[in-house]
């Protein structure tokens, strides 16, 4: 295998590792920036793939396990808008509830419907890689850019839209003064609890999609607490994206490239360390990351705190 | 307050229960004579509290500090491998200072480890949530590194690490069950770490700290400080429960040394609103859902996850409860 060759396997796994992270990362963006910081984000990763999975093992279809999953997220981003925006509860302790209820109900429900049943087998056909004629066919950015699956393809609709409804309407205008002033939003007639209310629940939808993408695009199908930390990657990818759904790209592009170099080096047969090494490479980078930036004055001002009128 | 969340919970795990067509009675009534029926399971529902109680001492004082250390997996699993490496490599030491070296050896390795991300906050404003739950990731990953690598028993097949030496075991109180001293240690630390934070000037500090920091700071107090300091404390304490866990069940180290317990500790803690004393009680109720779980899977055929339900539920509830009571307060003023 040629340098050239590997670089090009690792760099086309990247976007694809990348995509749960971008998917939840993005929403992610929202709710913090409308001051709301979704810690349960892990816990509805989790609840998105195993729904999506389900529901796509019993009708056979991709799209309404999509759907499933923005069904979770809706519900989910309710019940924690409840929590955290009406009764104004710890939005932390909030978010640790919810990833124990992910892992325990997903858990549960696989268990008890899938593990002991006497299906022949527990795989869905996950979504296939589809080339874009012509474009796929360029040497080395064809097999990187245009030879992926459709959520990964979504990601490139998915990050200009939320730039754009972020910075370029009232909306997006409306939901960073909620979350630096919510006073003044109050003031000029913005309801704060109705832009936290929106930029949770959509945040919760994609992450939940994001959740899905990992059983119908990447495993054909579910394994207990398969998110393995992503929720908190994601979380991390907003702060060291400096909150903003390009940045927070950039941020779900970096440690994908990590799971990414993960996934290639182990693929290899002549691997020269322990495959933990590898393992642990995602976790090391979130740590790094954190500590590394310097733009942490750019946070929300209201992050984390209930709003009182 | 804490009772009614409990109940709570336990209805809402019952509506889970019946969309999954069991019974939720049948399902209950297992689990609660896998845990108190009779005084062997009992003996086991402590056993398993022990750990719970540890980690949900220490997280108490965390929380009561406003740091959320979500770590105590982690800190378990390091204090877990130093107390083993102590007690396979210092085997030729005499018992009555091995079995302590082990047990200080997992107090030291928790506490570092949590420090770490004490240190991040505090130095680089790294959210200690995220990066505990990474350090978690770490130390589960290293530790299987471990003990299927340097630490792997020699000849052995399976990823494991050889006893500890005998004399580092942690003395049995009632023979034949498998309880020991650990549980009374635990309940000396609860109680230690109640005056600790109740009771000292150490333990204002760390709850003005959680009150309101920029108060905690114009009152000059040292937030930093008191930061790293909770956070020595409660991964100290997951330490100890981890050598703990070595020294006194398992007795060698391997690679699913917890079955999460650093994260029912969560909830142990939040559902007595981090009383160290309050750990005691609900380390003991959560120590017997999970024992009692285990009978219910095999009698009733319910997978013992539902556990991890009742605990984020417990979580819900509590802090529901405790938002309503914060909301009608203000209204009545």
């Amino acid at each position: 295998m040629t340098i050239l060759a590997f670089a090009g396997g690792v760099l086309a796994a990247t976007w694809r590792m990348a995509t749960p992270l971008i998917f939840a990362s993005v929403g992610e963006v929202f709710a913090e920036r409308s001051g709301v910081i979704n810690l349960g984000l892990e816990g509805i990763m989790l609840l998105g793939a195993f729904g999506a999975y389900a529901v796509t093992f019993y009708t056979g279809s991709l799209w309404l396990g999509v759907l499933a999953a923005l069904a979770i997220g809706l519900l989910l981003g309710l019940l924690f808008a409840l929590f955290t925006v009406t009764i104004k509860a710890n939005q932390i302790v909030v978010g640790v509830a919810l990833n124990l209820v992910g892992s325990g109900v997903s858990g549960f429900l696989f268990r008890s419907i899938f593990l002991n049943s006497d299906f022949p087998s527990l795989n869905i056909v996950s979504f296939n890689n589809m080339s874009i004629p012509i474009l796929s066919r360029i040497p080395f950015i064809g097999p990187v850019l245009f030879q992926t699956n459709m959520l990964v393809y979504l990601t490139v609709f998915l990050v200009p839209l939320a730039s754009f409804l972020l910075y370029k309407t009232s909306f997006g205008l409306s939901v960073r003064t909620v979350g630096e002033h919510p006073k003044a939003a109050d003031t000029m007639g913005v309801s704060v609890s109705r832009i936290r209310y929106v930029c949770v629940v959509a945040g919760s939808m994609l992450a939940a999609v994001g959740g899905a993408s990992l059983t119908l695009a990447f495993a054909n199908q579910f394994v207990e607490d398969m998110v393995s930390g992503r929720g908190f990657i994601a979380l991390a990818a907003v702060v060291f994206g400096a909150w903003s759904p390009w940045g927070a790209t950039g941020a779900s592009l970096l440690f994908g490239a990590f799971y990414a170099l993960q996934l290639r080096v182990q693929a290899m047969n002549n691997v020269l360390l322990p495959y933990q090494f590898l393992q642990v490479l995602p976790y090391v980078a979130t740590i790094l990351a954190l500590v590394s930036i310097r733009n942490r004055a750019q946070s929300p001002k209201a992050l984390g705190v209930p709003y009182q009128s | 307050m804490p009772v009614v969340a409990f109940f709570v919970a336990l209805a809402v795990g019952a509506v889970i229960l019946l969309a999954a067509h069991f019974n939720p009675l049948l399902a209950y009534q297992a689990m609660y004579e896998g845990a108190f029926a009779d005084f062997r399971s009992f003996t086991e529902v402590l056993l398993g509290a022990t750990p719970l109680i540890c980690i949900g001492a220490g997280l108490a004082v965390a929380f009561r500090c406003g740091v959320w250390n979500i770590g105590g997996e982690g800190q378990f699993y390091v204090g877990a491998v130093a107390g083993t490496a102590i007690g396979i490599y210092f085997q030729m030491l005499p018992g009555w200072i091995l079995l302590p070296s082990v047990l200080i050896g997992g107090v030291v390795g928790g506490g570092l480890w949590a420090m770490l991300a004490g240190y991040l906050k505090g130095r680089f404003g790294a959210n200690e949530v995220v990066t505990t739950v990474m350090l978690n990731y770490v130390a589960i990953i290293g530790t299987g590194y471990l003990v299927s690598g340097p630490m792997i028993e020699p000849g052995g097949r399976y990823p494991q690490t050889v006893q500890i030496a005998r004399s580092a075991w942690l003395p049995q109180i009632l023979p034949p069950t498998r309880l020991n001293i650990g549980f009374v240690i635990a309940l000396l630390l609860a109680l230690a770490l109640y005056l600790l934070i109740f009771r000292s000037s150490t333990g204002y500090a760390i709850r003005a700290v959680g009150i309101n920091p920029e108060a905690a700071r114009y009152a000059g107090i040292k937030v930093n400080r008191n930061i790293l300091l909770a956070m020595a404390i409660s991964g100290g304490a997951a330490g100890l429960g981890g050598a703990m866990q070595i020294a006194g069940v398992t007795y060698r180290l391997f690679e699913q040394i917890s079955p999460g317990f650093g994260f029912t500790a969560i909830a142990v803690s939040l559902l007595v609103n981090n009383n160290p004393l309050g750990v005691i009680l609900s380390g003991i109720l959560f120590g017997g859902l999970s024992t009692g779980s285990r009978l219910m899977q095999m009698n009733v055929g319910v997978p013992s996850v539902l556990v991890n339900i009742i605990q984020g539920l417990v979580v819900l509830s509590v802090v529901a409860f405790g938002a309503y009571r914060a909301l009608t307060i203000e209204h009545e003023e």
